[in-house]
């Protein structure tokens, strides 16, 4: 009883997100959309074609990999973001938290809200992209596993800074001026061979880098980094993530007072 | 009897440093419609939302049905409805969706969680408001909500904090009919309120709470019984001159206007003599009520005293 409580829980949670951005599609799906169609025509097909090729791949087979993998990172962080502070702001949170549903059974609802625009987002980038280039994936399981597990620390991530956020301008902080820094930065748009030593050793110290290239290693077979190391490093964000966001859950930062 | 509620030694000291509770020690019964009174202020809200858990206690214990809030979070939730005091849900959600989803936050099989939000929708009158979006509904309609919202899950205990602030009179009475009928039908009641009429006529014990601190709890029959006296307005069939009046001799009375007069009735005292006055000399009496609402009455003379 007590675990089938907790599932319908869960898959409520789960629904009422899906739910959410599916009723604002126009403010949630259509505009990464449109932006990440934008990439396609204009870097990639465009300019594209004067700059020939990268990393040894024709420049849009290059960019696409990153382009979804920056839609993904972008959604399920916006989502979390976005719903959870709004159900602060409108207290409609108090809905969940008089209720008896455990805290991880609440960040898990969240975060799988999270994955499903991350997700959702990322497969419509992705069928867009075939009206540019024949996209063909050297291996399924690396490309499934990385792409699930950074839209799950973007998600968390986005419910970390909904927790502390006290304003709207709080939500929109960390994606202005650390999320998209750190996206563009990310190798999305070159291979890092095109940079000087010290800018490798920086971009050794964004995350985002090494998922951008692990999910390009999926598509490709060739990365800029080690792929063990790569997801070894996801699955530590994923769970320190996670224990963090448990442990502010059980406080009741930014929730109870 | 079981204790619904047993609050013991309960503090509760903001972060501002404001002191919400200093000390509030509480029993409601199983089965009860009680009432929780308290000025602006005084700390109804922080008692509730501790016994949420939307509000961390700073010392002091909370029971639900005889086991701790904090220790048993799922069984004590679980008997547990709460009716806040302002709008708490999605304006951009449907009335049905809101309803549904808290149930499947209280592990309601969908069946089960459709069937109970048709029936109380129903009963709250908001079922041919299924469809409509929270934020299209009146003031009175969201109030009903949130109560079909609180009780889909069938909670032993409902707690509603000012659930008729800002709902007409009509819609006042039928929701307090309402509440009555659930009420005989075993849930325990915890009501607070600025309506001082709305907590004499449904609830059966009062707490007043004030600057954080219990200063009443007794049985509403026991407390109105501690008024010394009440002033008791007579409206009349036809005119009476101030001389005639006068004439009546009627102690401690007072004419308000040529068609109403006032009687200080004592605690002990009957007004058997006021009408033996009024038939001997032929005067008709249409209507006999209180000048102000006996608890009212007391409730300000207790927080003056307090």
């Amino acid at each position: 009883m007590l675990a089938n409580y907790k599932y319908i829980a869960f898959e409520t949670i789960l629904v009422k997100e899906i739910r959410r951005f599916a009723r604002i599609w126009v403010q949630t799906l259509v505009p990464p959309a449109i932006t990440i169609g934008l990439y396609f025509l204009i870097f990639g097909n465009l300019i594209g074609r004067r700059i020939g090729d990268m990393g040894g791949f024709d420049y849009m087979d290059f960019i696409v990999p990153g382009l979804i993998m920056m839609a993904v990172i972008q959604n399920s962080y916006a989502n979390v973001v976005s719903s959870f502070f709004s159900q602060k702001f409108q207290r409609s949170i108090e809905e969940l938290l008089v209720s008896p549903v455990p805290n991880y059974v609440i960040l898990c609802g969240f975060i799988a809200g999270g994955v499903a625009r991350g997700l959702a987002v990322g497969f419509i980038v992705t069928l867009m992209s075939f009206a540019f280039t024949d996209l063909s994936i050297y291996n399924l399981p690396i490309t499934i596993l990385v792409v699930l597990m950074t839209a799950v620390v973007f998600s968390l991530a986005g419910f970390l800074n909904a927790l502390f956020a006290n304003s709207f301008d709080d939500i929109s902080i960390i994606p202005t001026f650390v999320l998209t820094p750190l996206i563009y930065l990310g190798g999305v748009f070159y291979s890092v061979e095109l940079l000087p030593s010290a800018g490798r050793i920086v971009s050794s110290f964004n995350p985002i880098f090494y998922m951008v290239n692990t999910f390009r290693y999926g598509f490709l077979g060739s990365s800029d980094v080690n792929i063990v190391w790569s997801l070894g490093m996801l699955s530590v964000f994923v769970l320190v993530l996670y224990v963090i966001c448990i442990a502010l859950l059980r406080r009741g930062t930014g929730l109870r007072h | 009897m079981t204790s619904a509620i047993s609050i013991k030694n309960l503090y509760k000291t903001y972060g501002n440093g404001h002191q919400a509770l200093k000390g509030v020690d509480l029993e409601v019964e199983e089965g009860d419609f009680f009432a929780l009174l308290g000025p602006n202020g005084a700390g109804k809200s922080t008692t509730i939302g501790v016994i949420s858990t939307l509000v961390k206690q700073t010392s002091g214990t909370v029971s639900v049905f005889g086991k701790d809030v904090a220790t048993h979070v799922y069984e004590t939730k679980l008997d547990l409805g709460i009716v806040p005091q302002e709008v708490n849900f999605s304006l951009f959600e449907k009335v049905m969706d809101i309803v549904m989803t808290q149930a499947g936050y209280y592990g309601l099989p969908r069946a089960l969680a459709k069937e109970r939000t048709e029936k109380y929708l129903k009963k709250l009158g908001l079922w041919d408001k299924r469809n409509n979006r929270a934020r299209m509904l009146s003031g009175g309609m969201k109030r009903r909500l949130m109560i079909a919202r609180a009780l889909v899950h069938e909670p032993r205990l409902l707690i509603l904090d000012e659930p008729t602030a800002g709902v007409d009179i009509e819609l006042r009475r039928s929701m307090w009919e309402f509440l009555q009928e659930i009420n005989n039908n075993g849930t325990t009641i915890i009501l607070t309120t600025h309506y001082l009429e709305e907590a004499e006529s449904l609830c059966r014990n009062i707490a007043i709470i004030d600057e954080g601190r219990i200063i009443e709890n007794t049985s509403m029959k026991l407390l109105l019984n501690k008024l010394d006296s009440q002033t008791l307005l007579f409206d009349l069939r036809a005119e009476i001159e101030p001389s005639a009046f006068a004439a009546l001799s009627i102690e401690r009375s007072r004419l308000v206007d040529p068609h109403c007069f006032e009687v200080d009735i004592g605690k002990d005292e009957d007004i058997n003599g006021v009408f033996q006055h009024l038939q001997a000399n032929n005067i008709g009496v249409k209507g006999l009520r209180n000048k102000t609402n006996r608890l009212e009455q007391l409730f300000l003379a207790r927080l003056k005293s307090a």
